[in-house]
Formats: C-alpha cells, sequence, structure tokens
C-alpha cells in the first residue's frame, strides 16, 4: 500500500518536472521579448539590456531553465505583464473563484447524472431510459457556451429569474475573505444576503458547465450498473429471495460504483478546461479568464503560471483517485 | 435474431472477418442512424458550392438580421450574410479539422505507442512518462497557450488540438502491443525470422485497429467542438469565416432576440458531434466482444 503511494507520488513529481519544462518552452517560442514587455513602450534600450541582464534572459535556455525553476520553488511565478502583480497574487485571487464554480458544477453533475444513469438502467429500454439516454447524447454532443448563452438569455435576460454575469450584485460587498469561495465564506460568517446572492449566480454557469460531465457520467453509472445487473451473482441474489432493493443496493451498486468513482475523479479535472469557456461566458473571474485574459494579451509570465498551476490540478487528483481506488478495491494494487 | 448472433459468436465465423463486421454493424440502428448522419454532412460540405444559394461572406445589409424566409431558409446575419450558406461553409470547415486533427493525433501517437511498447524498457517507460505530461494539461488551456503562443488561426488550433490529442491513442496502441506480442501468431512470426518492421507491419498494427478506430471515431466529435470553443474565445478561426464557432460567437448578443443566428449553427455542431460519438459507440460495441451482450 504505501509502496504504490511512493511510487505513484513519484511519477506526479516526474509529471510536475515535464509540465515545467513545456510551459517553459511555450514561452520561448512566443514571438514577444519579454524583456521590452515588461518595462512598457516608453523604456529605453539600455533599460531593456539592463532588465535583462537583471533577470538572467541573456543566459542560454538551460540556465534560464534553471533559475525558472529555482524561483518556482520559492513560489516566484514572476510578476504579470498586465496586472504588474505578482502572478502568484493574481493566482490566489482568481483560484477560489473557478473551484467554487468547479464544485457546483459537479454537485450538479452527481446530483444529475447519478440517479439518472441508475434509474436509466433499472427502467432499461422504457421511454424514461430513452429520454436520458437522449440527454446524455445531446449534452455530450451541444458546444457548452451555446448552452451558456441560451441559459443566460433565457433565466437572466428574459425571465429575470437568476442574476447575470459575475460573482456577486455589484452592490453587495464580497464576505469575508476566509477560503475565497464565496458561498462558504458568507456561510461561516452568518452573511446571509451575500449567500443567498452568491449562490444565485453560482446556478446558471455550474449548469453550463456541468452539463457535458452530467451526461458523461450518466452513461458510465448507466453502462455501469447494466453490466453489475447480468452477472450471475445479481440472478442468485434475487434467487435466493433477497427484497429487489437489497439486490439493487447491496449487489448491484456496490459493485459498480468503482468505474462510477473513477468517472467522477477525472470529470472533476477535466472541468478545468471547460471552465475556460464558462467563464468567459459568464464573466467569472477564475483562472480559465485569467487564462483567456493573459493568453490574449501575451501576458506570458501570466500564461506559465496558469499553465502550471492547471496542469498541476489534474495529475493531482488523478493520484488522489488512484489512491482512493486502491483503498476500496485491493486488486489495483497489484497492477 | 438473438440465437443467430449467439449461434455466430460460439461457432467460428464461416465469412471473412470484414463481411461479418458490417453485419454486426448493420444491426447497430442507432449507429447506422448516426452514420448517416455524418455521411449527410459529409455531402452537404463537399457540394457547399453548387448547394449554397449566396456567396458565404457576401454582405447585403438591407437583409440584416432577417428572419428564416423564402429568401434566407436560416435567416441572415448582422451583416446580412446567408446562414445557410455560411453553415454549408462551415461544414466543411468542421469536417477538414476534425479529420485532419485526428489523422495527425492518430498516426503520431500510434507510432509513439507502438514503438514504446514494441522496444519496451527505457524506451517504454520515458515515452510513456512523456505522454503522462501532456495529459496532464487541461486540453483547451494547453490548446491556448499554443494558440497564443503561434498566433490565432485555424492552422494553429489545429496544432494546438492535436498536440492534446495524440497521448491517448499512444497509450492505447502500448497496451495492444503489449498484449499482441505475447500471443502465438507473434511469436511464431519471431521464430520463422521475421523482421521487426515486418512484424509491426504485417501482424500488430492491423489486429490493434479496433480500438484506435473506436477512439478516431469520439475524437472527431471532440475535436469540433474543441476548435468550435477555441474559435468562439477567438483563438482558433477568425472572422469573417464561416466557421460554427464564430458564428456562435458572433450572434451571442442576438440571443434572445434573433435566435436564428446562433441556434442553427450550434444544431449543426450537436448533429454533427452526436453522429461521431453514435458511430463511435456501435463500433465499439460491435468490435469489443467483452461488451458485446
Amino acid at each position: 500500500m504505501t509502496r504504490f503511494i511512493i511510487r505513484r507520488l513519484g511519477g506526479l513529481i516526474f509529471v510536475l518536472f515535464g509540465v515545467s519544462i513545456l510551459t517553459f518552452f511555450l514561452a520561448q517560442v512566443v514571438p514577444v521579448d519579454p524583456a521590452a514587455s515588461a518595462l512598457g513602450s516608453n523604456a529605453r534600450e539600455e533599460q531593456i539590456e539592463a532588465y535583462r541582464r537583471k533577470m538572467g534572459l541573456d543566459q542560454p535556455a538551460v540556465v534560464q531553465y534553471a533559475n525558472y525553476i529555482s524561483r518556482l520553488v520559492r513560489g516566484d511565478f514572476g510578476v504579470s505583464i498586465r496586472t504588474r502583480r505578482p502572478v502568484i497574487d493574481d493566482l490566489r485571487d482568481f483560484l477560489p473563484a473557478t473551484i467554487e464554480l468547479t464544485l457546483a458544477a459537479m454537485l450538479v453533475t452527481v446530483t444529475l447524472g447519478l440517479p439518472l444513469g441508475i434509474l436509466a438502467a433499472l427502467r432499461r429500454n422504457t421511454w424514461l431510459d430513452g429520454a436520458a439516454r437522449l440527454l446524455a447524447l445531446a449534452g455530450g454532443a451541444m458546444p457548452i457556451f451555446y448552452i451558456g448563452l441560451v441559459l443566460l438569455g433565457i433565466f437572466y435576460r428574459q425571465l429575470q429569474w437568476l442574476p447575470g454575469p459575475g460573482r456577486l450584485d455589484s452592490t453587495l460587498q464580497p464576505p469575508a475573505h476566509i477560503s475565497g469561495l464565496y458561498v462558504l465564506d458568507s456561510l461561516l460568517t452568518g452573511n446571509w444576503n451575500a449567500l443567498r446572492n452568491a449562490a444565485a449566480h453560482l446556478v446558471l454557469p455550474a449548469v453550463t458547465l456541468g452539463a457535458y460531465s452530467t451526461a458523461v457520467l450518466l452513461r458510465m453509472t448507466r453502462a455501469s450498473m447494466l453490466e453489475m445487473l447480468g452477472q450471475d451473482y445479481v440472478r442468485t441474489a434475487r434467487a435466493k429471495g433477497l427484497a429487489e432493493s437489497a439486490v439493487i443496493g447491496l449487489h448491484v451498486f456496490k459493485n459498480a460504483l468503482p468505474p462510477i468513482l473513477t468517472i467522477v475523479g477525472i470529470l472533476f479535472g477535466s472541468l478545468l478546461s471547460g471552465a475556460v469557456l464558462t467563464e468567459t461566458i459568464f464573466n467569472w473571474p477564475g483562472i480559465g479568464r485569467y487564462a483567456t485574459t493573459s493568453v490574449t494579451t501575451l501576458d506570458y509570465p501570466a500564461v506559465m503560471g496558469v499553465t502550471l498551476v492547471a496542469a498541476v490540478i489534474y495529475p493531482i487528483m488523478n493520484t488522489l483517485v488512484d489512491i482512493g481506488y486502491s483503498v476500496i478495491d485491493p486488486r489495483v494494487r497489484a497492477e | 435474431m438473438q440465437a443467430s448472433a449467439s449461434a455466430a459468436s460460439l461457432t467460428p465465423p464461416a465469412k471473412s472477418p470484414r463481411s461479418l463486421f458490417f453485419r454486426r454493424f448493420g444491426k447497430e440502428k442507432i449507429a447506422i442512424f448516426g452514420l448517416t448522419i455524418i455521411i449527410l454532412f459529409s455531402l452537404l460540405a463537399l457540394l457547399a458550392p453548387v448547394l449554397a444559394p449566396y456567396d458565404p461572406l457576401y454582405q447585403n445589409i438591407s437583409d440584416s438580421l432577417s428572419p428564416p424566409s423564402a429568401a434566407h431558409w436560416l435567416g441572415a446575419d448582422k451583416l446580412g450574410r446567408d446562414i445557410l450558406s455560411r453553415l454549408l461553409y462551415g461544414a466543411r470547415i468542421s469536417l477538414a479539422t476534425g479529420l485532419s486533427v485526428v489523422a495527425l493525433a492518430s498516426v503520431t501517437g500510434t507510432l509513439v505507442g507502438a514503438f514504446a511498447g514494441y522496444a519496451g524498457k527505457w524506451w517504454d517507460e520515458g515515452l510513456m512518462r512523456i505522454t503522462d505530461i501532456f495529459f496532464a494539461f487541461p486540453s483547451l488551456i494547453l490548446a491556448m497557450a499554443i494558440a497564443g503562443a503561434l498566433g490565432p488561426s485555424l492552422r494553429n488550433a489545429l496544432i494546438a488540438v492535436a498536440v492534446v490529442t495524440w497521448p491517448i491513442y499512444a497509450r492505447l496502441a502500448r497496451g495492444q502491443v503489449l498484449v499482441l506480442r505475447r500471443r502465438d501468431f507473434v511469436e511464431a512470426a519471431h521464430a520463422v525470422g521475421a523482421g521487426h518492421g515486418l512484424i509491426l507491419r504485417r501482424h500488430l498494427f492491423p489486429n490493434m485497429l479496433s480500438p484506435l478506430l473506436v477512439q478516431a471515431s469520439f475524437d472527431m466529435g471532440t475535436t469540433i467542438l474543441s476548435v468550435a470553443g477555441l474559435s468562439f474565445i477567438g483563438f482558433g478561426a477568425q472572422p469573417p469565416t464561416p466557421e460554427w464557432g464564430v458564428m456562435i460567437s458572433e450572434g451571442r448578443n442576438y440571443i434572445t432576440t434573433h435566435w436564428w443566428l446562433t441556434f442553427f449553427p450550434a444544431i449543426a455542431t450537436l448533429l454533427s458531434v452526436a453522429g461521431f460519438n453514435l458511430v463511435g459507440d456501435g463500433l465499439r460495441d460491435v468490435l469489443d466482444p467483452r461488451l458485446r451482450r
């Protein structure tokens, strides 16, 4: 068990190392002089030259990479060209918004995808199954930016049932900063106004972001349940007179769960990709939108920082899922 | 029907594997439906210059935002361009991007993965760790960073999406090679003195095609969505290109007042992606005997 975890963590470190090389390489390819853009358009040639020497930008790429890594280890991600702030501070501000959105989307995914998938499997080949499969097909094929635009158009502009873009109405103060997740922070500080407002702001982006993963989870749950329903031990359980609820709960669902959990973990990591589009549409101040604006303005210190953080989240999630999985299912450890 | 299907899987196939494949695939009604969509879209894309009633870039301001009518079957956009014509030309772009990304990614990935699995030892370890690194990136963020570094254009969006797509083929191909190289017919080929190249070409590649084909079908859909997404946020095809993501982006402020600007490109995307996903499902059911029920 411990050996398994150590091996996984070793792999994780290697991946992080590779990710840093790749982001560094990307920044080298950009057709932008980092020194000139850091100093702005009014800088004189000798100032740029001095900055280049100071930051080691005149050194060979290998030396620059070594410097980059040693700065990274100390938590120095460089300074954003656009916001003129340390990238790490920017990320600290933007990341909680993305985490909150991702968690909300995951909540949508699990509360919709899981029960619908189970129901579809239990009522196989009925209209309910058909409807669920159609939903899964459409959810997996519809561009999520269109879903977001339509939801905004209907529920915000037309019906005015829900608030529009952003995390909070501009008339409200954000809750005191504890975790950076508005819903959680307002709950902890008893700020009910902010809680209601922040939660309402979350609904549309969470549904938008969760649409695709709901579709995937629904399909996987249905498939996994169907596979278990066809097993011999299920027939045995029924034959020995076990109540149907016990057959489904104890035998079918419990055994169908591991692949479902894996998918939940993978989906969680992949939600970040979708967050880019969702955050753009809903003007959500998360790292997806930060990434978009940084790439647009060729703010490469920021791009490197955000890619690195984004790339770190997925393998960490995967490693956690694997470790969790190996706890539930001993067969995995042997592989 | 049920009986004949199970009989076919118990007795050795009397017919060639190919005809068996087509017979099984023909029974997958939903997959046939998906295939029909794809063929239809491909025909529309190929015949776009003949079918399109207008030039996709032709502007006629007096038709600006006109709803679907006899003159413009699917309406016109803000600049009075015919949406049907733009949609037809957009189908060319979407299908061509899907095909080129999948071709680029699957060939690269398969070669890397097959080599890793066949060479084994350090090669395998090293190459697979490299694919892990590419797996770590959220695809859209890496694609965005690449598109940003190379400059936003459809071609660079293609490269970006291919870069995040190839690792899955490397993993699949490697897994297949690892299983296949222990099989008797490969060992036998070794024993009679067949070279590595011949074994890879003759014995391994043909036998590992199935899972790659299934993956390719799903990736056609995923690629169409990714490229549309990149174009939507400005890192892919640029206006006035009649690309579906660009069209949705251009119509985003008219979503409640002039729904046809965004609705038709969204439905076109939905149908084509769903078509490829359905075919992928069908192929997997037919080609993967373990899942066949």
